[in-house]
């Protein structure tokens, strides 16, 4: 990583094994779970939960486990316990898709009212979810958006081509793999150069895209960092050191 | 002829005066194993023939049929008689068109108007559809195309007139679960054809007994009554009745199979190469002796080389054709080549225009490949049966001696060739353990027979229990089955209403749809190879390389330490790895004479439990050393007088420091597999009693450990009780890469997970979510759940061997010998030569992370040192 990089980011751990960068000037965490935590505006950001994916493939016959919604949420509650953020916004694709809002059961839909209760709760649309959302806003608490402006950063759900300075993003699933003693790991992970920033995947059951594809790698002008969700830290990697 | 049985101390039955007329036309005398297999058949018996390569086994298991078939004349064409007679099984496609040549020898000389045809996985459709309508007298097919025909709704009707089942090399394939599979596709037939004999060919195996037990129909045999002869002769181990608290008992009752066993063929001479005269320390390819199996080559009329992985393979077969001044042809053959070109090696040897093939365990089994005169057994033989099995590949003919020739890679290679020749000598073989049905192939199979048509949940229990690997199923178990078939088996009952098999009125089972049926086809059988990518030749389209022709297929993993630009062997070339597009790994070409080889790790197989028995007992017994080459004798004593020589009803231990690191080096001698587990355990506790382990590695023979701290002051008793296999397993294995990959086998066999789904060839992507993460979610949230339970008996059984683990540490408990050494003893230099090249389990994939955030952390901090270092200290950078 070159040393304007490393100063444009000037990553700090912090304790809970997240990493402290600035994008665009602006001071983020990057959680450990794959959520974003914007300290200045009190604003937990999570991207790609595609809840009911299990389910998704259930109706078409194969029976994956029904637990990826409860174990997404649960991994929401947790940062929400340790945050209390003022604020939430999910960065779109929330749902894998147009029914899955029916087919979250009624002790999940109850979870996520409890946790948006007191919140300005924000589901940004994505576009698997974009129709799941528009017909079940009477389902669901919270307020829908297309995109955001927080601070200096703008969300959205879909990544622009060009220069952004200051957008934050989902939807291609970011995975980094690095390899030692002959074995490959990949995991998910953010990207950033210090201007935007791309989000890790939330949910339980996403899988993930190389970072060193043209659709990520392409949005950036200089070689970004990645930074890779380990059990319990983030880590920070130097993009000559994926594979 | 009567139905009862024939005594085996009747004079055999003579020959039909057609066959007998053929034998003596080619000057054959029929064998009597062939003669007691057709007085098998005259008795309606279900018969199990064990005997050696080359005795006309196969034509012993088609005799009967062959001679039922021409007493009965022209076939008519609809009603009794019309249907296929005989169905014979083979492991292997190859072996389907091999026994389809050799069995239309006999038909046409003889000039029987019998028909005779093949079906697998190759067989256009047109002509499985016209086999479909016009079924062959006999067919030729593998058990997965059984598995197809079992989920037909045609197949009780297309088999009603099945006479005769013919399961070829059944030695390999009873105690997976493709032989679950094939068992439970045997108990359907059996059902559509309850006359149907039942007929298995196998190599000589240790008990035949247990083969027997597996082959024969319906459940748990009741008391034997008195004169019974025939019950010895089927009887193999008896499995406990298990009988459910509810539900109906399994059925008692069952039959017999009859035992034929071949004439042992001559002794073959088996000799071990001593490459001039030395043995080297260590390794496990066997390269230095090259030049002289070069040699060899030459000298003989077409030799087979044997190894025992494919990597090993390749490069051997590029070391043999750098030196091959004389342009010898020298083929390749392993499991990962491209099929066409694994025939194109084939049809060449059947044609005998090879003079040397290497090769893996694909030609292990019996396919008649041309004039072979010698088997070269390149590196350890792991095992005395399959040894056997290699050697008979040479000189078909059961009457002349076999010729083969083992090449130790090692010392104690040396001393494990010497026991397998000493094994081969006394015909003694391996044995096998007990095998019980896997359920999430008996998953498999319930989906299928629910394709085939409705079936009711008692009957399909009891037909089940007549299947070998499961008489012992519970009623429990097997709705447990039922359910995951049904809905995933989740304790969360969402899915009830996407269920992929529900019940009609009558409270039978069946498929919810046609399309669920027809992906439930597309995903028939139980091999689940790892993820694989096509190795392609790149060609350059603009900026973007594309792939072209396609050279094999490799597993996914094998690339993972690859970069591009990385050089490698494959398919006897060496390619410059370019990069991986989807499902392909592309390559091209490369001049590269010394190709970046990556780690092939040791064998696939662990040395047999009876030859590592062996090893130990020969190393205990000095006057034993004499045999062996005066290098290894000298080893032997060497290491007697630094350390000691481990006896065999011990465990030997050495401790030693070197460099900065402690050492503990122990030799079970219980091969690798077991080995790895065992250190991944000692580590977990050696870092709860502070020693700091740093890693260890393992061969065949023994395991090393290195730590901060030394260990010669432990327990070492106490440090090998078997509480080993207690908490630390469970915790360790939930964590294992193995147990993920063992749950992504079970998940795809049972079909919980598709590998196929319709038009997703297209997109080539085999499965399109990590099977990782479905593991991880339901480990959380219901670690009971049936194939979590499936995964963990098989990777304990399979890739951790845990069964072998626990037996060690309850044979050395209370014998741990310690040697404390103040350097490297003679037998650990093996395993010391091992480090650095193994690859790393357990915490690897954080270890692999951090190492590369260190990296980044160790440059931010080279930065902030050197940020103000005078410029005549910037060379410290």
């Amino acid at each position: 990583m070159n040393a304007q990089l490393r100063e444009a980011l000037a990553p700090v751990r912090r304790g809970c094994g997240g990493l402290k960068v600035r994008v665009n000037g602006e001071a983020c965490v990057l959680r450990c779970s794959g959520a974003l935590w914007v300290e200045a505006e009190r604003t937990l950001i999570a991207s790609d939960l595609h809840l009911e994916k299990g389910s998704a493939f259930a109706v078409r016959g194969q029976m994956l486990p029904p637990y990826d919604s409860p174990a997404t949420i649960a991994k929401l509650e947790a940062e929400i316990e340790a945050l209390d953020p003022a604020r939430v916004v999910l960065l779109g694709d929330s749902f894998h898709d147009s029914k899955a809002v029916d087919r979250l059961n009624d002790a999940d839909r109850t979870r996520l009212d409890r946790l948006a209760a007191g919140r300005d709760w924000i589901w940004l649309e994505g576009n698997h979810d974009l129709k799941a959302l528009a017909g079940a806003l009477d389902l669901l608490t919270g307020r829908v958006v297309t995109t955001l402006q927080l601070g200096a950063l703008r969300l959205i759900h879909e990544p622009q081509p060009g220069d952004r300075p200051g957008e934050v993003a989902g939807h291609l699933h970011p995975a980094a793999r690095v390899v030692a003693w002959g074995r490959g790991v990949r995991r998910p992970c953010f990207v950033t150069d210090g201007r935007r920033l791309l989000m890790p995947a939330f949910g339980a059951f996403t899988g993930g895209l190389d970072v060193r594809d043209p659709a990520v790698a392409g949005l950036f002008e200089t070689p970004p960092m990645a930074a890779a969700l380990g059990r319990d830290r983030v880590h920070a990697l130097a993009w000559e050191a994926l594979r | 002829m009567t139905p009862a049985a024939a005594p085996a101390t009747l004079p055999p039955p003579a020959l039909p005066p057609l066959f007998a007329d053929w034998f003596a036309r080619r000057g054959w005398a029929p064998r009597r194993h062939q003669l007691e297999m057709i007085a098998a058949a005259e008795a309606g018996s279900h018969a199990l023939l064990v005997a050696p390569t080359g005795g006309g086994k196969t034509l012993a298991g088609f005799l009967p049929s062959l001679i039922e078939l021409a007493e009965r004349g022209p076939k008519p064409e609809t009603g009794p008689g019309s249907g296929v007679h005989t169905l014979y099984l083979s492991p292997l496609k190859a072996l389907t068109t091999d026994v389809e040549r050799n069995l239309m020898t006999p038909i046409r000389e003889i000039g029987l108007n019998i028909h005779v045809e093949s079906r697998t996985g190759d067989t256009k459709q047109s002509k499985r559809q016209r086999q479909r309508e016009f079924p062959p007298d006999i067919l030729l097919t593998t058990p997965e195309q059984l598995a197809l025909f079992c989920a037909w709704e045609g197949a009780a009707a297309y088999f009603a007139d099945l006479k005769c089942v013919v399961l070829d090399e059944v030695h390999a394939i009873w105690s997976g679960k493709r032989g679950d599979l094939l068992s439970l596709g045997l108990g359907r037939l059996q059902a559509f054809s309850p006359g149907m004999r039942r007929v298995a060919l196998s190599a000589t195996v240790d008990d035949p007994g247990m083969i027997a037990e597996w082959l024969r129909p319906g459940p748990i045999p009741p008391p034997r009554g008195e004169g019974d002869r025939e019950a010895v002769e089927g009887a193999g181990p008896r499995l406990p009745p298990h009988h459910a608290s509810h539900g109906p008992l399994p059925p008692a009752g069952g039959e017999r199979v009859r035992v034929v066993l071949g004439d042992p063929g001559a002794p073959a001479v088996v000799d071990v190469l001593v490459s001039e005269g030395k043995v080297p320390w260590a390794g496990h390819t066997g390269l230095h002796a090259l030049p002289e199996v070069y040699e060899i080559i030459r000298r003989a009329g077409m030799a087979l080389i044997f190894v025992n992985t494919r990597w090993q393979a390749e490069f051997v077969f590029q070391s043999l054709w750098a030196m091959n001044e004389d342009d010898l042809p020298i083929g390749l053959h392993h499991g990962s080549l491209a099929a066409e070109q694994r025939r194109k090696v084939e049809a060449a040897m059947a044609r005998g225009d090879l003079r040397a093939v290497v090769c893996t365990s694909t030609l292990d089994l019996g396919i008649d490949w041309g004039d072979v005169d010698l088997v070269i057994q390149l590196a350890a033989p792991r095992g005395a049966s399959r040894l056997v099995q290699r050697i008979g590949r040479a000189n078909h003919r059961l009457d002349e001696p076999s010729r083969a020739l083992m090449v130790p890679a090692s010392r104690f290679e040396m001393l494990e060739c010497q026991a397998a020749r000493e094994a081969v000598a006394e015909n003694a073989f391996d044995w096998e353990p007990i095998h019980i049905g896997t359920l999430d192939t008996l998953a498999q199979h319930v989906m299928g027979v629910a394709c085939a048509g409705p079936f009711r949940l008692d009957d399909l229990y009891t037909e089940v229990c007549g299947c070998g690997p499961y008489r012992s199923l519970s009623w429990e178990s097997f709705e447990e089955v039922v359910d995951l078939v049904a809905t995933g088996g989740y304790a969360l009952r969402t899915y009830d209403r996407f269920a992929r098999i529900v019940r009609d009125r009558e409270g039978r089972w069946k498929v919810r749809n046609a399309q669920i049926a027809q992906r439930h086809r597309m995903n028939v059988g139980a091999i689940v190879s790892a993820a694989t990518l096509n190795v392609r030749v790149a060609s350059r389209r603009g900026q973007r390389l594309t792939g072209g022709r396609k050279i094999g297929e490799v597993e996914e993993s094998y690339f993972e330490p690859l970069t591009p630009g990385d050089t490698f062997v494959y398919a006897g070339q060496v390619w410059a790895f370019q990069g991986i597009a989807g499902m392909d790994a592309l390559v091209m070409p490369a001049h590269d004479s010394d190709p970046k080889i990556p780690s092939w790790g040791g064998s696939k197989f662990p040395i047999s439990v009876s030859l590592a028995g062996r090893v130990r007992r020969m190393i205990e017994d000095r006057d034993h050393w004499r045999v062996l080459p005066p290098d290894v004798q000298e080893w032997l004593e060497l290491q007697e007088a630094r350390s000691a020589i481990p006896q065999a009803g011990d465990m030997l231990v050495e401790t030693f420091p070197r460099g900065d690191r402690h050492f503990l080096v122990a030799y079970p001698f219980e091969g690798s597999i077991a080995h790895t587990t065992l250190a991944m355990l000692l580590t977990r506790r050696l870092d709860r009693l502070g020693v700091g382990p740093l890693g260890f590695v393992c061969t065949d023979y023994s395991l090393a450990i290195w730590s901060i701290r030394p260990m010669h002051g432990l327990d070492l008793d106490a440090l090998f009780e078997p509480d080993l296999l207690g908490d630390d397993l469970e915790a360790w294995l939930e964590e294992s890469f193995m147990m993920k990959r063992s749950f992504r086998n079970c998940a795809l066999i049972s079909g919980l997970i598709e590998r196929r789904q319709p038009g997703a060839e297209k997109t080539g992507r085999q499965v399109t979510f990590s099977t990782d993460l479905i593991y991880d979610v339901l480990r959380r949230h219901q670690p009971d759940h049936l194939l979590l339970r499936t995964a963990r008996a098989d990777a304990a059984s399979g890739l951790l061997d845990v069964a072998r683990l626990g037996q060690l540490l309850t044979r050395i408990r209370g014998h741990v010998r310690h040697a404390r050494l103040d350097k490297p003893s003679p037998f650990s230099v093996p395993v010391l030569v091992q480090i650095g090249r193994e690859r790393v389990g357990g915490e690897a994939a954080e270890m692999i992370l951090a190492a590369h955030a260190e990296d980044f952390a160790l440059e931010t901090l080279v930065a902030e040192v050197m940020a103000d270092a005078p410029p005549e200290l910037e060379g410290a950078r």
